[in-house]
C-alpha cells in the first residue's frame, strides 16, 4: 500500500504533524525534545493557530527549535525568552505566544525573567524541559541537578555544601498570583505523552483566554549528558527524578469557577 | 492636546511625549536616575488608553532590552530608556538586536561612571555608544541632542533611521539635557501603524504566519562560519552606506574661525557660550557639533583641519570623541581635549581658559 | 535682553518650583527660557539650586560661570554664589536664612524678609512667591500677569483656588524688598 492509499482508506493511526518539517533534528537519539516538539506542533495545528503563533526559542539544546517547527520564531538571548514573550504578547494580544526553554536557561540565568513574566500574569505559556543538566554545553551542573548526581562540573556528585540544593522552580511558579496553570509532566510512556499533550493544549488555551501565565514542565531525560542508554535514562528518571520532581498539576486556576 | 503645542518641559518628559506622538507601539523600561521621568511621564499620560501604546515597567534593564528585542522582532516601533549603568546591563540585548538587524530605539541619559558612579551628568558613554558596546562587530546609529527640542525631535528621527536600515538607534543624551526644562514645540500626532501596515512594511517580522506564508525566523545565530561571514559582510556594507548617507552636524561661527571646538550634546551648548566669551577677547573660534556621533562627521572634521590651527574636543569625559577627531585630521593640526569628570559640567570660562592654555 | 539667574536655598523652600514658574512666565511672553536644576538628593533637604535664563534670543549654555542675579535663601548658598555674581549684578537674600549678609561693593544687594512675612501671613508655602515678587520688583523680567497665567497653567486644577494667595504673596514681596 502506498502512503496515499493508506490515507485514502482512513487507516492512518499515526502521523507526523505537518508543522514539524523534514529538517533532520540535531537532538541525540532518545532525547525528550523531539517528542515535545511533536506535541507542541500538534497542539498548534489542532487549535488552528498556525498563522497566529509566535514562538521564542532559548539558548540551550532547543536553540534550533526554530528549524523544526514551522511557525514564526524569535531566538532569544540566554534566559531572556520570557521578556521577549511578554512584549510580543502585549503588542500582539491575539497571537499565541509561548517560550520553549530548558532548565539552565529558565531556572538559572533567566530566573528573574521567568518569575517576573509569570507573576505579571502575561498571557503566555512557558514550555520547560527539565533534564537536570546543561545538555548543549556538554553536561554541566544545572540548577535542577539532583543531589548526588554527577555532571562535568560536579564530577563527584552534587553536594549541598558545595553546590546548594536543586531548585524546584515549578513549585515556586505555582505560588505566584500571576500564574494560571502550572503542571509537571513527562513524556516517557505513551500515557505520559498523552497527558503532556493535554497539558500543553490547556496552557495554550488559557493563554488565549487571557487567564494569566502558564508553565508546563516536562521532566526529561538527557541520556548523552547522563551517560546512559535511552532506555536506562528513562528508568533512571522514573526512579530518581520523579521522587524529587513530582508529576501532576500543581495549580489550575482556569478550572476554578 | 493641540497638535503644535508649545510648552515648558524637561528633556526626559519631551522624550515620553514625542514617543506617544510619533506612533510608538511600546516602551519597556526600568527606573534609574537621571532618566526616570521618561517612564513616569508615560505612566501618567496613559497612552494605552489613547494611542494604544504599551508601557511596561520591567524587572531590570536586562529584561527591558529583551522586551524591546521581542517587540522589535514583530515589526513594532519599540523603545527603552535608561542611564549609564542600566545601559551597560543592556549591552547583551543591543548586540543581539544589531546581529538580528532589528529596528528599535534606546535612549541613554548619561551619568558619570565608572561603576555606580554619580547621578550627575556626563558624556562618558561615547565609546560604549559609538564603538559597539556589546560583543561583535556592530554599530548603533547614535544621535546626540543638545536641547529639549531635539530630545523631542530625535525620537521620530531615530525610529525613521532605525527602520530605514533595520538597525537599533540610540539617543545619547546626558543628565543635564534630561533634567533641564526648555521651551519645546511637540511634534504633531502620527497614528500608530495598523497591523496590516506593519505586515506590509516589515515582511521579515515575526507576526505569525499571516496568510500561511513561510515562517519568519529572527535570530543572530549561525554556526557555519562561511555563512556568518556573509552575514557580517552584509551588515558592514549597510554600515558603510549609513556612513555615506546619514552624517548630521551643525556649524556655528566657523566661517572666520582660527580654532574650532568640536562638542556634542550639552557640551556643545557650553561651547557656544565659550565662543561668545572668547570672541569678545579677540579669539576667533567656532564650533562643529556632531549630531550623529555614529556615523561621525569624519569628512567635515577632516576639512576643518585645512582651515583652523587647532581643534579642542570639549567633552564631559576623560577624552573619548577626541580619538575620532584625531583619526579624522590625520595628524595635520593639534587636537586637544578638555573635559571635567565625576559629574561636573565645565563652565564656559573654564573652556576659554583651556583654549588659551592648550593652544 | 538676557537675564541669567541662580536661585539657591534649602530643599523644600520651593527653589525649583519658583524657578519653574519664572521660566514658564517667560515662555508665555514668547521668550526663550532654560531651567537647569542641580538635581539629585538635594531635593530632599540639602541645598538646592536652579539656573533660570530668560532671554529674547536662543539660550546657549544652560551652565554658567557667572550670573546677573543670585537669589540666595541660606548661608551656604550665599557663600557659594556671591563670588559668581557679575560686577554690577544683583544679590537678593532672605533675612531669616542669612546671618552674615553679602559684603561685595560692586553689586546691588537687596534683602527680603520673606520667611518672616510668610509666617506673619500664615502662608508659609507661599514663601517662594514672596521672594519672586521681590525679584520682579527690582528686575521686571516678566509681568506679574504672566506669572499668574503660568500658575494657572502649571498648578493642578484642584489648587487653582490658591492662586489669589500666591498673587497676594507676590505683591507682599514687591512691598518688602529693601536695598541694603
Amino acid at each position: 500500500m502506498t502512503r496515499e492509499e493508506i490515507i485514502e482508506k482512513g487507516q492512518v493511526v499515526y502521523k507526523k504533524p505537518t508543522l514539524l518539517n523534514d529538517t533532520p533534528m540535531h537532538y541525540c537519539p532518545g532525547c525528550s525534545h523531539g517528542v515535545v516538539h511533536k506535541l507542541v506542533s500538534e497542539v498548534i495545528e489542532e487549535m488552528g493557530m498556525t498563522d497566529k503563533t509566535i514562538a521564542i526559542s532559548p539558548v540551550g539544546c532547543a536553540v534550533f527549535a526554530y528549524k523544526y517547527i514551522d511557525v514564526d520564531w524569535q531566538e532569544a538571548a540566554h534566559g531572556r525568552a520570557p521578556a521577549l514573550a511578554s512584549a510580543t504578547k502585549r503588542l500582539w494580544p491575539d497571537r499565541l505566544v509561548f517560550t520553549y526553554q530548558g532548565d539552565g536557561d529558565l531556572a538559572c540565568i533567566g530566573t528573574a525573567e521567568t518569575i517576573h513574566a509569570l507573576n505579571r500574569a502575561e498571557n503566555i505559556t512557558i514550555i520547560f524541559i527539565n533534564n537536570a543538566i546543561y545538555g548543549m554545553t556538554g553536561g554541566q551542573m544545572a540548577p535542577t541537578t539532583l543531589l548526588g548526581m554527577k555532571t562535568a562540573t560536579c564530577p563527584y556528585g552534587r553536594e549541598v555544601s558545595l553546590h546548594g540544593y536543586p531548585l524546584k522552580i515549578t513549585e515556586l511558579a505555582a505560588s505566584l498570583d500571576g500564574t494560571c496553570y502550572v503542571t509537571r509532566q513527562s513524556v516517557h510512556t505513551v500515557a505520559a505523552i498523552n497527558r503532556a499533550k493535554r497539558a500543553i493544549r490547556k496552557a495554550f488555551e488559557y493563554s488565549m483566554q487571557g487567564k494569566g501565565s502558564n508553565l508546563v514542565e516536562i521532566v526529561s531525560t538527557c541520556n548523552s549528558g547522563w551517560k546512559m542508554s535511552p532506555e536506562k535514562a528513562n528508568k533512571w528518571m522514573e526512579e530518581n527524578m520523579f521522587d524529587f520532581y513530582h508529576l501532576g498539576d500543581l495549580k489550575d486556576k482556569g478550572a476554578e469557577k | 492636546m493641540a497638535d503644535q503645542e508649545i510648552t515648558l518641559m524637561k528633556g526626559n518628559e519631551a522624550i515620553a511625549h514625542a514617543a506617544i506622538r510619533c506612533g510608538c507601539d511600546g516602551y519597556f523600561g526600568y527606573p534609574i536616575t537621571p532618566q526616570s521621568e521618561v517612564l513616569e511621564t508615560l505612566a501618567a499620560e496613559k497612552p494605552w488608553e489613547t494611542t494604544g501604546m504599551v508601557v511596561l515597567q520591567a524587572e531590570s534593564e536586562v529584561s527591558s532590552i529583551n522586551m524591546v528585542y521581542g517587540g522589535a522582532c514583530t515589526g513594532k516601533k519599540v523603545m527603552t530608556s535608561s542611564s549609564s549603568p542600566g545601559v551597560s546591563l543592556m549591552q547583551e540585548g543591543i548586540s543581539y538586536m544589531a546581529g538580528a538587524e532589528l529596528p528599535a530605539l534606546i535612549v541613554n541619559v548619561m551619568r558619570g561612571g565608572p561603576g555606580l558612579g554619580t547621578i550627575q551628568p556626563s558624556q562618558s558613554d561615547y565609546f560604549q555608544a559609538c564603538k559597539g558596546g556589546g560583543h561583535g562587530d556592530y554599530h548603533l546609529i547614535v544621535l546626540a541632542p543638545a536641547s529639549v527640542q531635539e530630545m523631542a525631535d530625535f525620537v521620530d528621527l531615530a525610529f525613521t533611521l532605525a527602520f530605514r536600515y533595520r538597525n537599533p538607534a540610540m539617543i545619547l543624551a546626558d543628565g543635564a539635557i534630561g533634567q533641564m526644562m526648555e521651551k519645546v514645540v511637540l511634534p504633531p500626532f502620527k497614528p500608530r501603524r495598523t497591523e496590516e501596515e506593519i505586515i506590509k512594511e516589515c515582511p521579515w517580522a515575526t507576526t505569525g504566519r499571516v496568510g500561511m506564508r513561510q515562517p519568519n525566523i529572527i535570530t543572530s545565530l549561525e554556526l557555519r562560519s562561511e555563512e556568518m561571514e556573509i552575514i557580517n559582510n552584509r551588515i558592514q556594507a549597510k554600515y558603510r552606506k549609513i556612513e555615506e548617507t546619514e552624517v548630521r552636524y551643525e556649524e556655528f561661527m566657523l566661517d572666520d574661525a582660527e580654532y574650532a571646538i568640536v562638542a556634542f550634546g550639552s557640551a556643545a551648548r557650553i561651547a557656544k557660550k565659550s565662543i561668545e566669551v572668547a570672541r569678545a577677547q579677540g579669539i576667533k573660534v567656532g564650533l562643529l557639533r556632531p549630531i550623529t556621533l555614529w556615523p561621525f562627521p569624519t569628512k567635515e572634521v577632516c576639512k576643518l583641519a585645512g582651515q583652523v590651527k587647532g581643534i579642542l574636543s570639549l567633552e564631559i569625559n576623560a577624552g573619548q570623541m577626541v580619538e575620532d577627531i584625531r583619526l579624522a585630521v590625520e595628524g595635520r593640526i593639534p587636537v586637544q581635549h578638555f573635559g571635567r569628570l565625576g559629574g561636573i559640567i565645565p563652565d564656559p570660562d573654564e573652556v576659554v581658559d583651556a583654549l588659551k592654555r592648550l593652544f | 535682553m538676557t537675564e541669567e539667574i541662580i536661585i539657591a536655598g534649602f530643599g523644600g523652600q520651593g527653589v525649583l518650583s519658583m524657578g519653574k514658574i519664572l521660566a514658564y512666565a517667560g515662555l508665555m511672553e514668547g521668550k526663550e527660557v532654560t531651567w537647569m536644576p542641580a538635581y539629585g538628593p538635594e531635593q530632599r533637604g540639602g541645598t538646592a539650586n536652579v539656573t533660570v535664563i530668560v532671554s529674547d534670543d536662543p539660550v546657549s549654555s544652560p551652565i554658567l560661570s557667572s550670573y546677573d542675579t543670585a537669589i540666595v535663601l541660606n548661608q551656604p548658598s550665599l557663600e557659594k554664589f556671591e563670588p559668581k555674581v557679575k560686577p554690577g549684578g544683583t544679590i537678593i537674600y532672605d533675612g531669616y536664612g542669612i546671618n552674615e549678609p553679602p559684603t561685595r561693593k560692586d553689586i546691588e544687594i537687596y534683602r527680603i524678609d520673606a520667611m518672616d512675612a510668610a509666617a506673619e501671613m500664615n502662608l508659609i508655602k507661599t514663601f517662594n512667591m514672596i521672594v519672586l515678587g521681590g525679584l520682579l520688583k527690582i528686575h521686571p523680567v516678566v509681568k506679574i500677569e504672566s506669572v499668574l497665567a503660568a500658575l494657572r497653567k502649571t498648578l493642578p486644577e484642584r489648587h487653582h483656588h490658591l492662586i489669589p494667595k500666591n498673587e497676594e504673596a507676590i505683591r507682599k514681596g514687591m512691598e518688602i524688598i529693601v536695598k541694603q
